[in-house]
């Protein structure tokens, strides 16, 4: 228990820790869906650049929206920012905080595959392999193609097998320009990405260090009194489910006393755990009625009740209990991970 | 739980070896980087020339940014840098030690890098073959100018058709390879021996100052690190208290509401009273309300005498403390 608690300490001083731990995963999840697709270029005029631009384009959106939906703090950024202002004013700047964070680590694993698509350079190969400056690669002025003819021998440059325009242009030649333009669009992508990152992170200490400790203090703390919430419910329900059932039991045993007319069983002084645990039900029939009357007719939400259970039990208002000295047992035990 | 505080206290005591543990990851990464890389030269004349030098030299920018940005000290000495001096003097040497140690960890990769590519060749070969002297080379001799230009052009790409088998070709790639590797074991050597002296000349020159800086520089990211660990700490107990005034307030609440008749068997004041008063379905449902539509305001002071652990002296920034003059959430 005590090993859990410290995992759990640790997690939850190391919130961010625990995020940049997932983005590395996501990062790494990219590169292996990226090295696992079987990319397959169409080869034809006008599909080669949407399947091309569809593959550079539309998985890191899904990954930008998937970094989202795995980070936790999203529902708590939107609750932060709906709840009513009440007694408790909302600091705009620890919203603004939160989202940044977020979307920080949501733009990792887009990057990447941007700039792992990029280097490989099948994409922009596939993509953009009609618009092959021919003039300069390879002979322009090879005699009898019309302009959509080729188009169409261009558009097989990705696919080598069926390449038929080796005097048009050399297909090694158009893969290789394709290929080099690929790379320095991706090399110039990374380069960017690290220069905003760095500007990002080195600038903010210069100007706004003191307004940044703040919102970073407090959207912990939103994160934290969410969860100690949470706990605090849990507990208040266990303790709440366990003295409605004791309750039900001993108004199972009274309801049977008084209907069976038989002389209270006062469990003897020195009875032991055993007879008290027993809630005054000691045979099969008694038992059965129970576990019938749990199914048909559960007891009121409502740990005041009165003397005489009264219909179906959901308790509309809080009833006044008409017996306010009956004694109360309450043996809620103290589960408490706070 | 022993073994996690030990791991605990080893990070917080050595922010160094940390550091170094990054700077070597960031190595083998460009390493495996270079491995992965499929490096194609476009055998065009101008493109070569940009592509190999981009090859060389972009990488290198960007892993040194990076190393700058993975380092947490670097954060450190900005902060130390910018912030005002309030009571405590800046003591530039300190900040200068802490510049110069980052700088020395972040120019490990991309050197590995450079040597790395040079040792290589291939974007040496890819850069300069159009720049070869084409006389010292037969079969180069009887072609005209601009042709000779393609040709070299093409050097670095073995599959061609004009290259394919052509024995000057190899001969351009050998001797433009042997300058790579020679260029690349003489950086080498030199960064050694300059590493070399550095180290063992510096206790020769201002021991003391370097002893201190190097004290105060562990110091001041030690001290961050605790008081962010002491600021997640005193918002966990901040919440919790904040929470407990809750559930208390919304038991006097409901007291004041009820007409209940006051309770003779309460508990015993040492049993914690884990129900809180709140103990049937409709209190529930309006204590959960209450929490969304009306957040408890961030100051725990009237928990005070209870719970001397919290002192909480002036009202926080976020805390709107007046109770509310509007309606509150009504009971459903």
């Amino acid at each position: 228990m005590d090993k859990f608690r410290m995992i759990f300490q640790f997690f939850q001083s190391n919130q961010e820790s625990f995020m940049n731990g997932i983005c590395g995963i996501m990062a790494l999840a990219s590169t292996q869906m990226y090295s696992a697709f079987d990319f397959n270029c169409p080869c034809l005029p006008h599909y080669n650049l949407a399947y091309g631009l569809g593959i550079l384009l539309v998985p890191p959106f899904i990954l930008f929206l998937l970094g989202f939906v795995l980070n936790n703090n999203i529902s708590m950024l939107a609750e932060e920012w709906r709840r009513p202002q009440g007694q408790r004013g909302k600091d705009p700047s620890v919203l603004r905080y939160m989202f940044c964070s977020m979307a920080q680590r949501a733009m990792i694993a887009p990057a990447v595959w941007l700039s792992v698509t990029l280097l490989d350079g099948k994409c922009i190969t596939c993509a953009f392999c009609t618009s092959v400056p021919v003039e300069t690669l390879g002979n322009a002025s090879h005699p009898g193609l019309s302009q959509g003819e080729i188009q169409r021998v261009l558009a097989r440059i990705p696919c080598k097998e069926i390449y038929n325009g080796q005097q048009l242009i050399a297909n090694e030649v158009a893969i290789r320009y394709l290929r080099c333009i690929s790379q320095a669009l991706g090399w110039c992508f990374v380069l960017l990405m690290t220069t905003l990152a760095f500007l990002v992170r080195s600038l903010r200490p210069c100007f706004s260090q003191a307004a940044f400790l703040k919102s970073r203090y407090w959207s912990h703390y939103i994160d934290i009194e969410r969860k100690l919430f949470d706990e605090t419910c849990a507990e208040h329900a266990r303790s709440f489910a366990k003295v409605c059932i004791q309750q039900f039991f001993e108004g199972m045993s009274t309801d049977l006393v008084a209907a069976h007319c038989h002389l209270p069983r006062k469990a003897p002084a020195d009875a032991g755990e055993a007879a008290e645990k027993l809630l005054g039900i000691t045979d099969q029939g008694t038992m059965n009625m129970a576990l019938k009357s749990w199914h048909r007719c559960k007891p009121p939400l409502n740990l005041h009740p009165p003397a005489f259970p009264t219909g179906n039990g959901w308790a509309g208002e809080g009833q006044p209990p008409t017996h306010p000295s009956a004694p109360r047992r309450e043996t809620a035990a103290y589960y408490s991970w706070v | 739980m022993d073994r996690f505080r030990m791991i605990f206290q080893y990070f917080q005591s050595s922010s160094e070896s940390v550091m170094n543990g990054i700077c070597g990851l960031l190595a083998l990464a460009s390493v495996k980087m270079y491995t992965s890389f499929d490096f194609s030269c476009p055998c065009l004349p101008q493109y070569n020339v940009v592509y190999g030098l981009g090859i060389m030299f972009i990488p290198p920018i960007i892993l040194f940014l990076c190393g700058l940005i993975l380092n947490r000290q670097s954060l450190v000495m900005l902060e130390e840098w910018r912030r005002p001096a309030g009571r405590r003097k800046k003591d530039l040497a300190v900040i200068r030690y802490m510049c110069s140690s980052i700088m020395q960890r972040a120019m490990v990769a991309p050197v590995v890098w450079i040597v790395v590519t040079l040792l290589d060749g291939k974007c040496l070969i890819c850069a300069f073959s159009g720049s070869v002297d084409p006389e010292k080379f037969m079969g180069f001799g009887d072609v005209s100018t601009v042709q000779v230009q393609q040709l070299l052009a093409k050097v670095p790409c073995k599959d061609d058709e004009l290259t394919r088998n052509n024995t000057s070709r190899k001969a351009v790639s050998r001797y433009l390879r042997c300058w790579s590797q020679a260029l690349g074991w003489s950086i080498l050597l030199i960064l050694i021996i300059a590493a070399f002296l550095a180290r063992w000349l510096r206790p020769c020159f201002n021991q003391a100052t370097l002893l201190q800086a190097r004290h105060w520089s562990n110091y001041i990211d030690i001290e961050q690190k605790i008081f962010e660990e002491t600021c997640c700490e005193h918002s966990r107990l901040f919440a919790h208290k904040c929470i407990l005034h809750f559930f208390e307030s919304m038991r006097q609440e409901i007291k004041l509401h009820s007409f209940s008749l006051p309770r003779e068997g309460e508990e015993p004041e040492g049993e914690e009273d884990l129900l809180r008063g709140i103990t049937d379905q409709d209190q529930v449902n309006k204590l959960l309300k209450t929490w969304y539509y009306e957040k408890p305001p961030l100051d725990v002071s009237q928990a005070h005498q209870r719970h001397p652990l919290v002192q909480e002296r002036s009202p926080l920034p976020c805390a709107d403390n007046a109770r509310p003059k509007g309606p509150r959430c009504s009971h459903c």
